[in-house]
């Protein structure tokens, strides 16, 4: 290459790097920009929040708004509900999903898979008619049971889904060694499956609980007074409270931040999982 | 060696069925029941309380003449189709930059994830306090660049172009998520020989990197497509189909008419029908799944 043309692959290279970084700055500004702004409304007074032109940085900044909000409404029993459901639904998922992902993964089960599926592509709200009809019945409407019940619709599918991918990614050969020498095919799952998937389970678990702590549908159509998570909970400030909008963004940053927290914290585990079957919940 | 093999064969894997057994029950129990309770349904009136008597296809032939459906359909798929192709085409180019290398990568990308993973209703209510038409950030922003303020989620003209707004910055990192994988599976070769014979980059794009992500794609569309006409979170909360009945999309409906109006019997005819749409879709979803062979 010519001294010329070196310069003019400096130069392009240049542009390359420059465009990516504002690139980069483009796609990432309406995610970072949203969350400060859901900070800074948490954090000020409802007159700053109620200025025009509006403040954006809280000064200065005040709890009050997060102390309003625990006042005024249950949100510590709230708390309590979503923490029960939520680990209610994924440990139970985690307890069925693996050793069902296991299996369809070594049967080769595609057609099981494609039931996974169609769980995971179906409407939350098309569960929601019958069984609320059958928890009436049941005489369950105001307890926790159907919302961990109905949560299982969204844990299940994504810790059977993820763990079939790990599964089959595994080598079988420690299995197949571990089955000549006379184990059970439920002894190679329990001691050698398994505790070479506990990556695999860790992002299904991460998942799991993110997306049924995040469900919204079916506790606004299940749960009664004392029985809402914290998503319905945050809905009603919202009925009530119109007007105020600290003490609601503040209700929205509780509900969110244990997500949030976890996705910063666990990127790598996260990121795997979603590229592996473009899980969602509900 | 054969006989250490045959065990391990066909009969063996068959075995393997036990291990899914109670996770089949549940979903049996969770999925399968509602499904055919739902089909029961929707061939008798059934109102919370009362005599629930057999009426036939009824409940289907009067979503025929309804209006108020028809609207939603048009509606759903409005919605639909922006909520598919507006994510995609910036996911394809999120991903692209999130496969180069630079620094913070890393962090970058988990704030570009962000959206995605945070809780739909407290992001709602964000949204719904930044379309404030008066006191709303987003309309003091336009003003600060000379753009007239726009009316948001409160006019009939704007709230649909609006809600895709919300869907595609929350759905954007999902597209961005699974053609990211399929980038980072690429051969390196190609793109060696490229920059050998001095192609562009938008040319390694074009020629390379996009016929090779194909599938991946096609993937991510379909798995939208889903999630678009499923939507129910941020458009109950922002708007809860208004004004009017404006951006009533089939599953606010389906929400207003089982559970404001308690029509159980109409509610569950409008999920089968949804329904079969969604199944029709997640097939075509399952072929591409089978083409990339399980990754």
């Amino acid at each position: 290459m010519s001294r010329r043309g070196i310069t003019r692959h400096r130069v392009r290279r240049w542009f390359g790097r420059a465009g990516l970084y504002l690139s980069v700055l483009l796609l990432v500004s309406p995610a970072v920009l949203f969350f400060l702004w859901m900070l800074s409304l948490s954090l000020k007074n409802e007159l700053d929040n109620t200025a025009y032109p509006p403040v954006f940085i809280p000064h200065p900044p005040t709890l009050s708004n997060f102390v309003d909000v625990f006042q005024k409404n249950d949100f510590l029993t709230y708390t309590i509900n979503s923490v029960i459901v939520s680990f209610s639904a994924t440990g139970l998922a985690l307890l069925f999903g693996v050793p069902a992902g296991y299996g369809i993964a070594k049967a080769k089960a595609t057609k099981a898979a494609a039931l996974i599926l169609i769980a995971r592509v179906t409407p939350g709200l098309s569960y929601l008619i019958p069984l609320f009809l059958l928890f009436q019945w049941l005489g369950l409407i105001g307890t926790l049971t159907p919302l961990v019940i109905t949560h299982l619709v969204i844990t299940v599918p994504i810790v059977v889904w993820i763990m079939i991918g790990f599964f089959e990614g595994l080598p079988g050969e420690l299995e197949e060694a571990a089955l000549v020498d006379g184990a059970t095919i439920w002894q190679a799952f329990l001691y050698v499956a398994m505790p070479l998937a506990r990556p695999g389970i860790m992002v299904a678990m991460i998942l799991a609980f993110i997306f049924s702590w995040n469900n919204f549908i079916f506790g606004v159509v299940l749960a009664g007074r004392t029985t809402r998570t914290l998503p319905v909970a945050v809905y009603n400030v919202l009925t009530f409270e119109q007007i105020s909008w600290g003490p609601l963004a503040a209700a929205a940053l509780i509900v969110t931040a244990p997500v949030l927290l976890l996705t910063l914290l666990m990127q790598k585990e996260i990121v795997a999982g979603l590229t592996t079957g473009g899980v969602k919940g509900g | 060696m054969l006989s250490v093999a045959a065990p391990l064969g066909r009969a063996y894997a068959r075995r393997y069925w036990m291990f899914a057994v109670p996770a089949a029950v549940i979903v049996l129990a969770v999925i399968l029941f509602p499904w055919v309770f739902t089909l029961f349904m929707s061939v008798h009136e059934w109102k919370v309380s009362g005599a629930t008597p057999f009426v036939g296809l009824a409940n289907y032939t009067k979503m025929l003449h309804d209006e108020r459906f028809e609207w939603a359909v048009i509606r759903t798929l409005e919605f639909t189709t922006a909520s598919v192709i507006a994510p995609l085409l910036l996911g394809v180019w999120a991903a692209v930059c999130f496969a180069a290398n630079f620094r913070f990568r890393g962090l970058a990308r988990t704030l570009f994830v962000l959206p995605m993973m945070a809780t739909p209703v407290a992001i709602a209510l964000v949204w719904t306090m930044m379309f404030h038409p008066q006191l709303g950030v987003l309309n003091y922003l336009l003003s600060t660049v000379g753009l007239p303020p726009s009316s948001w989620v409160y006019d009939s003209s704007t709230v649909i172009p609006t809600l895709v707004m919300v869907e595609t910055w929350q759905w954007t990192p999902l597209v961005m998520l699974i053609v990211l994988g399929g980038i980072a599976s690429l051969p390196t070769d190609p793109y060696e020989a490229a920059i050998l014979d001095g192609a562009s980059a938008w040319q390694m794009f074009r020629h390379i990197t996009l016929p090779l992500v194909w599938p991946f794609l096609m993937v991510a569309a379909v798995i939208r497509l889903i999630d678009a006409l499923k939507t129910f979170d941020t458009i109950y909360v922002i708007t809860l189909g208004g004004p009017g009945t404006s951006s009533e999309t089939l599953n606010i409906l389906l929400y207003q008419t089982a559970f404001a109006y308690y029509d159980l019997g109409y509610g569950s005819a409008m999920v089968v029908v949804f329904f079969v749409l969604i199944l029709l879709i997640s097939l075509l979803l399952l072929r591409f799944r089978q083409r990339e062979a399980w990754r």
